[in-house]
């Protein structure tokens, strides 16, 4: 269970870490705990898998690649040897199961922007079945944070 | 675009940053890097959003909101980017983006995602969009996720 230090550590460690050289003792003082606790309490959280990671968050496309979000419709009996071909691309960074005939949606971050129609070519050679490409045209938000 | 240097310093921070008092100085040490030149190093790339922060990422489904709706919509493109900039600015939607449709399957050009303790909560949630964006969505569909089959993040290849 997650008591209100926990909550107040996962609100504040979504909002960016500073770059000094004692960052956590920045924050602890912020949030009024010693920084071993709040420490403690993070590697715990990770532990327990309540944060899934934590570091710095790269953008692909910055870098000279690119970010695409991909759909497959993907046959029920054949959803976990596809799952097994799709995921085994390094460029696949999250894949999620999802309620609709496009039942595999996951992205793809690679180096360049040639890296995507490489990787997605390959999935379809590798699997028979199309890749749709859904690159973000225009974001309006980048949030991500979640109340705790 | 990154050099050398940088595409080492993100080789060992994909991983993540460690969990220790002075971290920075850690992955400086394991880079043969005086800590002060990764600090810079890291300040530039955030300058350039190489890097967009350093951050937790959290499990929604261990925050109890274990509900997660891929809410989709085709807006009219003359309409998309304003429409776009009022849900994206909704606190409840944690991504939002213009992408192309796949006519014919596909009508759909505007994505919002929607987490939720439950889906009756998704719903209440989309219902709100949806009066926002009123007549000017032709259709409307929801794709909630049933299974995270995979979360890595960004990997950089070994360059060989």
């Amino acid at each position: 269970m997650l008591d209100t230090t926990d909550r107040a550590i996962l609100n504040r460690m979504q909002d960016d870490l500073p770059l000094t050289t004692h960052p956590f003792a920045d924050i602890a003082d912020d949030l009024g705990i010693p920084e071993a606790e709040l420490l403690s309490r993070l590697a715990r959280l990770k532990n327990d898998r309540v944060i899934t990671r934590f570091g710095p968050f790269f953008d692909a496309a910055a870098m000279g690649g690119a970010f695409c979000l991909c759909a497959m419709a993907v046959p029920a009996d054949k959803f976990e040897t596809v799952l097994t071909k799709v995921n085994a691309h390094p460029e696949v960074a999250h894949n999620y199961e999802r309620t609709h005939r496009l039942n595999m949606w996951f992205v793809m971050a690679t180096e360049t922007p040639q890296g995507i129609a490489i990787t997605a070519d390959a999935i379809e050679r590798e699997t028979g079945i199309e890749v749709l490409q859904f690159p973000k045209l225009q974001e309006f938000f980048i949030g991500f944070r979640v109340a705790a | 675009m990154i050099d050398a240097q940088d595409r080492q310093i993100i080789e060992v921070l994909q991983g993540g940053l460690p969990l220790v008092p002075a971290p920075y100085a850690q992955v400086a040490e394991t880079l043969g890097m005086n800590e002060d030149a990764l600090l810079v190093r890291l300040a530039k790339m955030k300058s350039r959003g190489v890097i967009r922060r350093i951050a937790a990422a959290p499990n929604h489904y261990k925050l109890g909101m274990t509900s997660n709706g891929m809410t989709v919509w085709d807006v009219d493109d003359d309409q998309v980017a304003e429409l776009g900039a009022q849900i994206g600015a909704l606190p409840f939607v944690t991504h939002c983006y213009e992408r192309p449709r796949a006519l014919p399957d596909w009508p759909f050009n505007l994505f919002a995602m929607v987490h939720g303790s439950d889906r009756a909560e998704v719903e209440e949630k989309r219902a709100e969009i949806s009066a926002i964006l009123g007549e000017a969505s032709r259709a409307k569909d929801i794709l909630y996720s049933t299974r995270i089959l995979k979360k890595t993040g960004l990997r950089l290849k070994a360059k060989g």
